[in-house]
C-alpha cells in the first residue's frame, strides 16, 4: 500500500492508477449535495470558493455529529453520482482529487482527463473507522447546512482506492470483469 | 380483554432502538458476512470484507455510529387489535423516541421538511412509520434505519403477467447490475411481487425484515432466491463494487395475491449495514 501526503499535485495524480491503494495524510474539504449547488452558485457568479479550490481534494460526506472527546462523528463516503452535475466545473476551478463511493458519469470521466484529476473511493459504510483518521475538522462554511456544511479536514492515513485515474481508466468496470474473467478461466480449466 | 402500553413506554424504547441499532450490526448481518469472507476468493473482495467486520465492531465496542448515515428512521409497527395506548397516541410516541435517539445517539439528522425545498427539520423527523393491526394483545416495533444511498437504487415495474418467473428474474438482476457500487456492496436484496403499485413496494422493504439469509417459506420462491443470489453474485460486482464473489449476502422475496391482469415487482436494497431492531411489548 502506497503512502501519500500533503497537496494533490498535477504530477502526483498522474503518478495514481484505477485500483492502487493508497493511505492519504493531508488536507480535504467536506462537501455533498447541498453545498455544491452553492459552489457552482459562486462559481458561476465569478465569486470566490470558501476555500482555495487549486489542488483541492473534496470528500462527499456529511458526518455524524461528534460525541463528547471526538474530533467528529462516523464520517463514510455519500454517493457521488448526485455531484456529477457539478463536478465538471469544480474540477476546471482546479480541484484535483474527488473522494466518494460509486459510479460517476462520463462527463465527470472526460473532466477528470481533461484536467488530470484522480476520483478515489473511500468504502462505503466505514464511517466509524474512516473518523479515526481525522485529526481535525473545522466549519469553514454554511454551517446552517448542518451535516452538510464544508469542512476543512486533516486526516492521517486515509485508506482509499484510486478508482478513475487521470487517464480515463476505471476500477468500477475493471476490477469485476477481471473477476468475471478469473471465472471464466476457472470453468475453462475445469472442462 | 384489552391490554395497556403506555405511551412513555413506547417512547423510551423506540429511543433506545434507534441507537441500538445504528451501534450495533444485527447478528444475522454479522453472520452472513462472516460467511462470505470465508467463501470468497478475490483478495480484494477479501480484504474488503475484513476491513467492513472491523468497522462494524468498532460502531458496537465505541457505541459509535457504524455508519454516519443514521438513515431515514423507518419503524414497522404490529399492533395487537387488543392493545390500548394509554397517555398518548402511537405514531406522537415513536416520533418523540426517534427525536430523542437521534439526539441522544449523536446520529446524523438526515430528513429535510420539503422534498424540493429541502430544508433539514434537524430532529430527523418525522419517522417513515408503517402499521398494521394485527390479532392478539402485543405490540411489536422494528427500528430499520435505511441509509439513501441503498435506497436511491430501489426499482419497481409492473410486468405483464406473460413475463412470469423470468421477467421477475432478469429485471431484479438488471437492477443490482445497474446499481452496481452505489448501494455499497455486499447488499441484501428486498423483492415484492405481486398485490399493486403501492403495496409491492412495502413488500419488497418489508423483505429486507426477514433475518438476513432466511428463506421464503414457500420452497418455489425459496429456489428463486437461491437461483437469484446465483446470478447476482456472478455479476462480480463484489464489496465495494471493487470486483469480487460476495455481490449480495441474501435475496428475500416476499409476495402476495395480485389481479389477472397485473405482475407487479420492486427491488428495495439494503447495503451491508442491514440495520433492523425489534421489541415486543
Amino acid at each position: 500500500m502506497r503512502t501519500i501526503e500533503g497537496v494533490l499535485t498535477p504530477e502526483l495524480a498522474a503518478s495514481l492508477s484505477a485500483g492502487d491503494q493508497v493511505l492519504y495524510s493531508g488536507v480535504i474539504y467536506t462537501a455533498r449535495d447541498a453545498a455544491h449547488k452553492r459552489l457552482v452558485e459562486l462559481l458561476e457568479k465569478g465569486e470566490p470558493l470558501p476555500f482555495d479550490p487549486a489542488n483541492a481534494i473534496i470528500y462527499y460526506a456529511g458526518p455524524a455529529p461528534a460525541k463528547p472527546g471526538q474530533v467528529i462523528g462516523s464520517v463514510g463516503p455519500t454517493s457521488s453520482y448526485r455531484m456529477d452535475p457539478y463536478t465538471p466545473q469544480l474540477l476546471e476551478a482546479g480541484v484535483r482529487g474527488l473522494i466518494g463511493k460509486g459510479r460517476r458519469d462520463q462527463s465527470v470521466v472526460d473532466a477528470l482527463v481533461r484536467t488530470g484529476g484522480v476520483y478515489f473511493a473511500a468504502i462505503g459504510g466505514l464511517g466509524a473507522l474512516i473518523a479515526k483518521c481525522v485529526a481535525d475538522s473545522v466549519t469553514v462554511a454554511y454551517e446552517d447546512l448542518g451535516t452538510e456544511a464544508i469542512r476543512r479536514m486533516v486526516v492521517v492515513d486515509m485508506p482509499l482506492t484510486v478508482v478513475i485515474d487521470s487517464r480515463g481508466n476505471n476500477l468500477y468496470e475493471q476490477g469485476p470483469a477481471a473477476y468475471r474473467a478469473s471465472l471464466a478461466a476457472a470453468a475453462a480449466e475445469a472442462n | 380483554m384489552t391490554r395497556t402500553i403506555l405511551a412513555a413506554n413506547i417512547t423510551s424504547r423506540v429511543r433506545q432502538l434507534c441507537i441500538q441499532a445504528n451501534e450495533q450490526l444485527p447478528e444475522d448481518v454479522h453472520n452472513c458476512l462472516m460467511h462470505a469472507r470465508l467463501q470468497e476468493t478475490w483478495p480484494v473482495a477479501r480484504q474488503t470484507l475484513d476491513t467492513i467486520l472491523e468497522n462494524a465492531s468498532v460502531g458496537a465496542a465505541e457505541h459509535v455510529p457504524i455508519c454516519q448515515d443514521t438513515g431515514m428512521a423507518c419503524v414497522f409497527v404490529e399492533l395487537g387489535q387488543d392493545v390500548q395506548i394509554a397517555g398518548g397516541y402511537l405514531e406522537d410516541a415513536i416520533n418523540e423516541g426517534v427525536r430523542l435517539g437521534y439526539e441522544a445517539g449523536y446520529l446524523r439528522k438526515s430528513m429535510v421538511v420539503d422534498p424540493l425545498r429541502r430544508e433539514n427539520t434537524k430532529t430527523n423527523l418525522p419517522a417513515l412509520i408503517t402499521c398494521r393491526v394485527v390479532r392478539g394483545d402485543r405490540l411489536k416495533i422494528t427500528v430499520a434505519p435505511k441509509g439513501g444511498g441503498a435506497e436511491n437504487m430501489g426499482a419497481i415495474k409492473m410486468l405483464r403477467p406473460a413475463d412470469g418467473r423470468q421477467g421477475v428474474m432478469d429485471f431484479v438482476v438488471d437492477a443490482v447490475r445497474a446499481a452496481g457500487p452505489n448501494p455499497c456492496p455486499p447488499i441484501v436484496v428486498g423483492v415484492g411481487v405481486g398485490g399493486n403499485f403501492d403495496h409491492v413496494a412495502l413488500l419488497a422493504k418489508e423483505a429486507l425484515l426477514r433475518p438476513t439469509g432466511d428463506h421464503n417459506p414457500d420452497p418455489y420462491y425459496a429456489q428463486m432466491e437461491d437461483e437469484l443470489l446465483e446470478r447476482i453474485n456472478a455479476l462480480g460486482i463484489g464489496p465495494a463494487g471493487f470486483g469480487g464473489a460476495t455481490t449480495a449476502l441474501a435475496v428475500h422475496i416476499r409476495q402476495m395475491p395480485t389481479h389477472i391482469a397485473c405482475l407487479p415487482v420492486a427491488v428495495n436494497l439494503n447495503c451491508h449495514v442491514a440495520r433492523h431492531m425489534e421489541v415486543v411489548l
